[in-house]
């Protein structure tokens, strides 16, 4: 029973960074970029939607906020690749990850600027309530993190799998040029993506703030997320999903059954692991380049 | 624009291709020499503050700047020298050169040793393995605490070179001129490797991986030894650094550091010594920056405005902008003036238009 | 005895079949070509004697040493030196730079010793230098000697990538594609640059090539491959005129002179 206990509070963690990592995963996808900033994206989310519905700030009904924080953190992704990222479209990978890292830190500031460096809790309707399974006791936030994560994920991997428009954002990724001249918008593809980018991390940003406080340094979490990400193998939908349970499961169980202090470790030491075996990640979809 | 004729080989060879530039290096390392003389005890920890980012810059400059193997994980071997010259010097009671040398080696040979496997790995995902490392750093520091002093840390030993106690508090113009000579040796060891087959094979690697195969380079060793030389360095500027801030702990080697350093030699401009350099100036000298504006400030309107990470904040505006507007940082801006002036009036706008590229997918290796 | 001896390789792709038991023979100082249709398995072939790939079955011969036991860095060092059909040079480099890591082989100290910069790595240096030097004149690149390669014209690199591949000092030099992309006159000055390769170096030539005209004009021995299989082999106008060559891929047109 502590083990199923164990597993359901890895498993709504593990959806969270699963929903992080789905955010680099998509923008890895469609326009191979790698966007360290989604944790930052994720946190000031949530503090988008708290700004709006906590009693403390604006006062709107939760639905309010959780439409307004989505639509902003659309905005916003958007923005950033209007502004920023086009600017730098086709130079080294490098380039974009360091402009994106230093993008979270500027995000990390504002929103400390705007709402504080104290931890803050959303109010939100799924937070708090409990549901027994016979001895098992599961929250309402956990489940609907779990449920989120799934459908998101699913609705994701059609529209790329399915869709006229996701197949073009794979191939605009794949060599921008030719699809370019095969009549693809690629600018307009990438605006687009880190949009959806932008929503998900709110949507990630929401169930994150429902489960338990925020500050400013919850952007941090990224890195974990970014770990899960690899572990999965970048540019994989369902792959970014299993990653991030993974480090999801594997935290609490490190906490209990080896040391608490090795409950950090454990996803690092896991993602140097999987890059040894399997460079690419677990879901990789590397092909050798042709000379 | 100047033209250095050309009447032998050798001048492509030499250190510095004419008397010109001898004359204005040495006059710049006659300067820095002097510092002590004139600046403050404050003024003159900043300037050997920026020696010792300079010499990680250097460290890792090399290994990304020239090798091209982007790292996010130098403050793990900034950690390895530091640790490794505090415990040497603490518990085997060598002396400072000595365990210096021995934490340069010592850092090196983690960082061949973090190469072997990290041979399999390029780019992006190289990239994200240092990251991993540099998160592990503070846990095994915790972790391996009868060495490390753990969450309490350690003091750095006090340096008796020759007889003489140098000493950051005590005798700060030594500490000073030590950091120098580092400094200055390791530029010059770093500007041979450049006119050498190794630095010609570092630069073929990351340019093109396949071509440089073909040409009979050993992509796996070069890029070990590129790691190897780039850790060593990384090790003592380590070292250094603990000598420096005299107390560290667990806190001190964080991953910010690791950004903060691959930043710094971005703003600088990848691919230049001199940009490890530039780099080191501005991220030593933005807090100092800040602290006038403040000062300013306060005296403007009379209450004092604090925002925390404004400094970090700063770095990275500086940094968005750089990648913007001049990718190829401070160094490289500099040079396209120097052009503009020699060559005025006649130089053109788009003598130094970027070309444009287009990415293909990096997934095809 | 044979400089290069391919015997009987087969390399698959998947379930795509690149070679299928391809054989033969290259002689020293022969000029010897390359032709087929897109996907014919020519790049593959080079890039077998390259070492980046790995043959299913059968060997690669070069002086009667096995390739196969070398790995992708160990084959110049044997004097084996190729181009590149996208052209792969370094970028950011200069065209001296470019050609003095063509001497990366030939270099003795080290690597404490070119730290240091002893006067034995001085004089290697200046060595280096003449002979990259000599390569530079050969092939007429003066003007472009100090110039960083991304800011340099198409043909030119095509040029730089030739010379880099020389000042290996190579026994056998493998041109992948030597005047694609070039214009009809640059195309006939390649066409001159490979005879002299020849004349005066005494290196031989492998090439890869769809021009027709070229390869006519400076090849001793032509091989067709068509779907990684071997339709003939034999001088440019008896290749041309194989019924199975025009059957397979040049089409009626190119049947007509």
């Amino acid at each position: 029973m502590e083990i199923l206990q164990l597993i359901v509070s890895g498993l709504a963690n593990g959806c969270i960074y699963g929903l992080i990592a789905l955010g680099f995963a998509l923008i890895y996808k469609a326009a191979e970029q790698v966007n360290f900033a989604q944790g930052d994206l994720m946190m000031f989310g949530a503090f988008v939607a708290l700004g709006l519905t906590n009693d403390s700030h604006l006062g709107l009904p939760f639905w309010v906020a959780c439409i307004g924080a989505v639509t902003a953190m659309a905005v916003l992704g958007w923005l950033l690749e209007r502004s920023v990222l086009r600017r730098v479209f086709g130079q080294s990978q490098i380039a974009v990850v360091i402009l994106t890292i230093a993008f979270g830190f500027l995000l990390r500031i504002a929103a400390g600027l705007i709402w504080g460096h104290d931890p803050l809790t959303l109010e939100s309707p799924i937070a708090g309530v409990n549901q027994h399974f016979g001895g098992l006791v599961l929250g309402l936030d956990e489940l609907t993190v779990i449920a989120v994560t799934l459908v998101l994920t699913a609705i994701l991997f059609g529209f790329f799998s399915r869709t006229k428009l996701g197949i073009a954002m794979q191939a605009s990724s794949q060599n921008q040029l030719a699809a370019y001249y095969m009549g693809i918008p690629v600018k307009r593809i990438h605006g687009l993506t880190w949009a959806l980018a932008g929503a998900i991390a709110a949507v990630a940003g929401i169930l994150f703030a429902s489960k338990g406080s925020i500050d400013p340094n919850t952007g941090l979490l990224g890195i974990k997320a970014f770990a899960a990400a690899v572990i999965g193998g970048f540019g994989s939908l369902p792959g970014a999903l299993a990653g991030g349970l993974i480090v999801g499961l594997i935290e609490p169980f490190a906490a209990r059954y080896v040391a608490s202090g090795y409950s950090q470790i454990a996803p690092y030491a896991m993602l140097i692991l999987v890059l040894l075996i399997r460079p690419h990640g677990l879901f990789a979809q590397i092909h050798a380049k042709k000379v | 624009m100047r033209t250095t004729f050309q009447t032998s080989y050798l001048q492509d060879v030499r250190l510095f291709p004419d008397v010109r530039r001898a004359i204005r290096y040495a006059a710049l390392v006659a300067l820095a020499a002097a510092l002590p003389l004139v600046l403050d005890d404050f003024l003159l920890g900043e300037a050997t503050n920026v020696l010792i980012w300079a010499v990680a810059g250097m460290g890792l400059m090399v290994l990304t700047g020239h090798a091209g193997q982007a790292s996010l994980g130098h403050a793990a071997f900034l950690a390895v020298g530091c640790y490794a010259n505090a415990i040497l010097m603490e518990r085997v009671d060598l002396p400072f050169v000595a365990s210096f040398l021995a934490a340069g080696a010592i850092t090196g040979l983690a960082g061949v040793l973090i190469a072997i496997p990290a041979l399999r790995l390029h780019g992006i995902y190289l990239a994200i393995a240092t990251l991993a490392l540099s998160m592990l750093t503070e846990d095994i520091i915790v972790l391996a605490e009868p060495w490390t002093g753990g969450v309490t840390g350690l003091v750095a030993p006090d340096i008796t070179i020759a007889g003489a106690q140098v000493d950051r508090y005590g005798s700060p113009d030594l500490f000073y001129w030590l950091c120098l000579v580092v400094a200055l040796i390791v530029t010059l060891g770093y500007r041979n490797v450049l006119r050498t087959p190794l630095g010609r094979a570092f630069v073929a690697i990351r340019d093109s991986e396949i071509s440089a195969q073909a040409m009979g380079v050993n992509v796996a060793v070069t890029k070990a030894c590129a790691f190897g030389l780039s850790c060593m360095v990384t090790g003592w500027a380590g070292a250094l650094m603990g000598h420096f801030i005299y107390t560290f702990n667990h806190e001190v080697f964080t991953v910010i550091i690791s950004i903060q350093l691959l930043v710094m030699i971005v703003i600088g401009g990848l691919g230049s010594i001199q940009g490890a350099y530039w780099g080191a100036l501005v991220l030593v000298g933005i807090p100092q920056v800040i602290n006038i504006a403040r000062d300013g400030a306060q005296a403007a309107l009379g209450s004092s405005i604090v925002i925390p990470g404004i400094e970090t904040g700063l770095f990275m505006a500086i940094l968005i902008l750089f990648i913007l507007f001049e990718p190829r940082g401070i160094h490289g801006r500099l040079e396209k003036w120097k052009v503009y002036v020699e060559l005025f009036p006649f130089c053109r706008r788009d003598m130094f238009r970027r070309q444009k590229s287009y990415l293909k997918t990096e997934r095809m290796r | 005895m044979s400089l290069l001896d391919v015997d009987g390789v087969t390399v698959h792709f998947g379930g795509v079949t690149a070679l299928e038991r391809v054989s033969f023979t290259v002689e020293p100082g022969e000029i010897f070509a390359i032709v087929g249709p897109n996907g014919a398995g020519k790049s593959t072939l080079f890039n077998l004697i390259s070492r980046f790939h790995e043959p299913e079955e059968g060997d690669v011969r070069f002086a009667g040493e096995s390739l196969l036991r070398r790995a992708p860095s160990g084959i110049a060092g044997l004097g084996i030196a190729r181009t590149f059909q996208n052209i792969e040079l370094f970028e950011h480099s200069s065209v001296l730079q470019n050609l003095l890591v063509g001497r990366h082989t030939r270099r003795r100290a080290s690597i404490l010793a070119q730290i240091l910069f002893t006067p034995a790595v001085r004089r290697e240096e200046i060595a280096h230098r003449v002979a990259v030097e000599r390569m530079i004149d050969f092939l007429d690149l003066q003007p472009h000697r100090d110039r960083i390669i991304a800011g340099l014209p198409y043909g030119i690199r095509k040029v730089v990538e030739v010379a880099r591949a020389l000042a290996i000092g190579p026994r056998m030099l493998l041109l992948d594609e030597p005047a694609s992309g070039l214009s009809a006159e640059e195309s006939r000055d390649m066409q001159f640059r490979i005879k002299d390769i020849r004349a005066r170096m005494g290196v031989t030539v492998l090439m890869v090539e769809h021009d027709m005209g070229l390869v006519s004009a400076v090849s001793d021995r032509v091989l067709a491959l068509a779907d990684g299989r071997v339709l003939a082999i034999g001088t440019p106008s008896e290749v041309q005129s194989h019924p199975k060559v025009i059957e397979a891929y040049l089409g009626t047109e190119a049947a007509a002179p």
